[in-house]
């Protein structure tokens, strides 16, 4: 296959991957391309083989079937030179709590080989870059969550990788963190890295320039999240997805899901977001809600978000007869 | 440095890190096991002497005394007390009070008189059998030396006479014996422990997974861990060996140079096994386990207990398989036969040997193991 190596050559490019655990195929033959420069955001619920599938790019997982390429690089057979270009981040926090974050990242730097002089421009770029100045000195174990993450991503890009994996950087970091961690990657990406971001949530993916989604080891959508969002599956045509305010959520969700008109319905907030089968006037629609017994506030059309997007190809995919797959 | 020893810099300063900075848990792995020593070599002496005693003296006339005396005289025995029925001397026996019962018949005298010959009865507990064995030879010797007196009378020479003299150990003290075995096991203990942790506790705390990502090569991460902790095993070796020579008075015939330097090639491989066994377990506590897996029968079959030559064939050729044979070895060879490089380099040879194959081994484990995490 050449296609990893063509002129146009994709960051990360994934050919029917697949992992198996005993009789539990953790990957499905997930096809995917992300491009140079890319924030990717992998979204899916728990266990549904993001981080299996983040092994298997980075090498620590061998591949069962399918193939990918790391920066052109065959992960199969050419594991340690993938290990030189790219940066990982785990789920939990794995530098040495004993080590201060100055030895952890000089650590890291002489792993990877960097020269003193390299090392000391680097740890300086990414002291600086990651606001890591006043803990030099302090143990790692030490620091506050959010710092602990600043310093795990810092080790990660201590060798300049072209491509970074992250595995759920925010998780268990305060929102001010979290955003701060964002805009780092922004800027990252503006200067030509590559980020392969999973995430649980739904407005980081908002964030990302390309995002897809697994559920149950398959890929179910990739695109940008414009695309997700114009899907014919989360929208069909002929359909409008609106936001009904109503006073008692719960009961007039138990009721609008009664009418004909109403394909599906789901509370978000203080709202319902419906789709409805027919593009019928508000008017109409609050007429038929109200001869339905529910008091409506307020209706507004809607635009599907990324969990619109996510929660309907998840309902289609339970829907859908299992041989359609095979 | 070639390419198969990626990263050993960066993981031997990280390891010297970790090290410096818990230097309290050093100090205790490293003070436990002089403890150990310290207990063992002044409790254990394998020497037996005044071995608890019941007599039951029917006759009690002068020629029996003179028996009795004997036996008190020979410091193998030490008469704890007189019994004065066979019941009484078979329950000092049983009940743990006396190790030996001596009886006298009542006609001793009379018999030695008359016929010429009397027999004396020796009970010996046969449930602990190095005393067993010792007092029976002591007491066979007795009766010997006691017939020989009544025949050849006062005066007269023994035709043949035995002079044993015992080589290297003249006084035939137990810590000159004992210590230079037990230094074997102390390493074993210390050095085993420092590497199988080491690894397993990156495991439980994840940074080895992170490790795997980086282009660090499985033996370069195998010697990065090990060659700082051959450091600290040798500290603990160089304060056994001044133990030994202040403390307990160990003469070392041998030079105590070449001591230090043959032991690194058993530091090394007692660290490789460490290595194996860290590249195996997936906890600490499993670790543990399998440290005292490799320990117990090394202490066995070292010979540091038991001589290898009297085991039966199976075990004897087991113990060309335990690396503190070979430590023995130079260790008593060193310490009490003033041993040089000629007579040792074998040993060391054996141990260099092993101790790569174990470094290959446990890294070839773990180039399988970066991917099966």
């Amino acid at each position: 296959m050449a296609s990893g190596t063509n002129g146009n050559q994709a960051a990360i490019l994934a050919e029917g991957l697949t992992r198996r655990f005993g009789d539990f195929t953790a990957v499905d033959r997930v096809s995917l391309r992300v491009e140079p420069g890319e924030i990717f955001g992998f979204m899916g619920p728990n266990g549904s083989g993001k981080t299996t599938l983040i092994k298997m790019l980075t090498g620590l997982l061998p591949v069962n079937e399918g193939a990918a390429w790391v920066d052109g690089l065959d992960v199969r057979a050419q594991g340690e030179q993938v290990r030189e270009r790219i940066g990982y981040m785990s789920q939990s926090f794995s530098l040495y709590n004993d080590l201060t974050v100055a030895e952890n990242i000089q650590f890291y730097g002489r792993i990877y080989g960097l020269s003193p002089a390299r090392l000391r421009e680097r740890m300086d770029y990414t002291v600086t870059l990651l606001g890591l100045e006043p803990y030099l000195d302090r143990q790692a174990g030490k620091l506050s969550g959010g710092w602990m993450h600043r310093l795990a991503l810092g080790s990660a890009l201590l060798h300049e990788p072209k491509i970074v994996f992250l595995d759920e950087p925010t998780s268990g970091i305060d929102p001010v963190a979290r955003r701060q961690l964002w805009d780092l990657l922004f800027h990252l990406s503006s200067e030509g890295v590559t980020f392969f971001v999973t995430t649980h949530y739904m407005d980081e993916a908002e964030r990302c320039s390309h995002v897809a989604y697994i559920y149950f080891s398959r890929l179910l959508a990739d695109g940008t999240p414009a695309a997700l969002k114009a899907l014919p599956e989360v929208t069909p045509p002929g359909t409008c997805r609106v936001e009904i305010a109503a006073p008692d959520i719960t009961r007039a969700l138990a009721l609008a899901r009664q009418l004909p008109i109403i394909r599906s319905a789901t509370i978000f907030g203080q709202s319902i977001h419906a789709v409805l089968d027919d593009c019928v006037e508000p008017a109409d629609l609050e007429r038929q809600l109200t001869r339905q017994g529910v008091a409506v506030s307020e209706i507004r059309p809607l635009a599907p978000t990324l969990e619109d997007v996510f929660v309907e190809l998840t309902r289609l995919q339970q829907t859908k007869p299992e041989a359609s797959h095979a | 440095m070639p390419k198969a020893l990626r990263g050993f810099g960066a993981v031997l300063y990280k390891e010297v890190l970790h090290i410096r900075r818990d230097t309290m848990a050093l100090v205790f792995a490293l003070l436990v096991p002089l403890l150990q020593m310290v207990i063992l070599g002044f409790g254990i002496d394998t020497n037996i002497r005044q071995v608890k005693t019941v007599v039951l003296d029917e006759d009690g006339r002068q020629a029996s005394r003179e028996l009795i005396d004997r036996f008190r005289n020979s410091d193998i025995f030490r008469v704890v007390g007189y019994v004065h029925s066979d019941e009484e001397l078979n329950e000092a026996i049983v009940s743990g009070r006396a190790k030996v019962g001596v009886k006298v018949p009542v006609d001793y005298a009379d018999q030695l008189i008359d016929r010429g010959t009397a027999q004396v009865l020796v009970l010996i507990d046969g449930s602990d059998s190095s005393v067993a064995g010792q007092a029976m030879n002591v007491s066979t010797a007795i009766g010997l030396d006691e017939s020989l007196r009544r025949v050849l009378g006062p005066r007269q020479q023994l035709p043949v006479q035995v002079r044993p003299k015992l080589l290297f150990n003249p006084d035939s003290r137990s810590p000159n014996f004992f210590l230079p075995g037990l230094t074997a096991v102390i390493l074993l203990n210390v050095s085993t422990f420092l590497t199988a942790f080491s690894i397993v506790r990156e495991r439980e705390r994840g940074t080895l997974e992170q490790l795997f990502v980086t282009p660090v090569r499985p033996l370069g991460l195998m010697l990065g861990k090990l060659v700082p902790y051959l450091g600290v095993g040798f500290i603990e070796l160089c304060a056994i060996v001044f133990f030994m020579r202040t403390v307990f008075q160990v003469p070392i015939h041998g030079h105590w140079v070449l001591l230090l330097v043959l032991s690194l090639p058993y530091l090394f491989v007692n660290l490789s096994i460490g290595l194996l066994i860290s590249s195996k377990a997936q906890s600490q506590a499993e670790a543990m386990q399998m440290a005292m897996f490799v320990i117990l029968p090394t202490i066995f079959f070292s010979g540091y207990i038991f001589p290898r030559e009297t085991m039966p064939l199976p075990f004897y050729l087991f113990s060309f398989v335990v690396p503190a044979t070979y430590f023995v070895d130079i260790s008593r060879g060193i310490i009490l036969r003033g041993a040089g490089l000629a007579e040792l380099w074998v040993d060391a040879l054996v141990l260099v040997g092993m101790g790569m194959g174990l470094v290959l081994l446990a890294a070839k484990r773990f180039q399988k193991k970066i991917i099966a995490t």
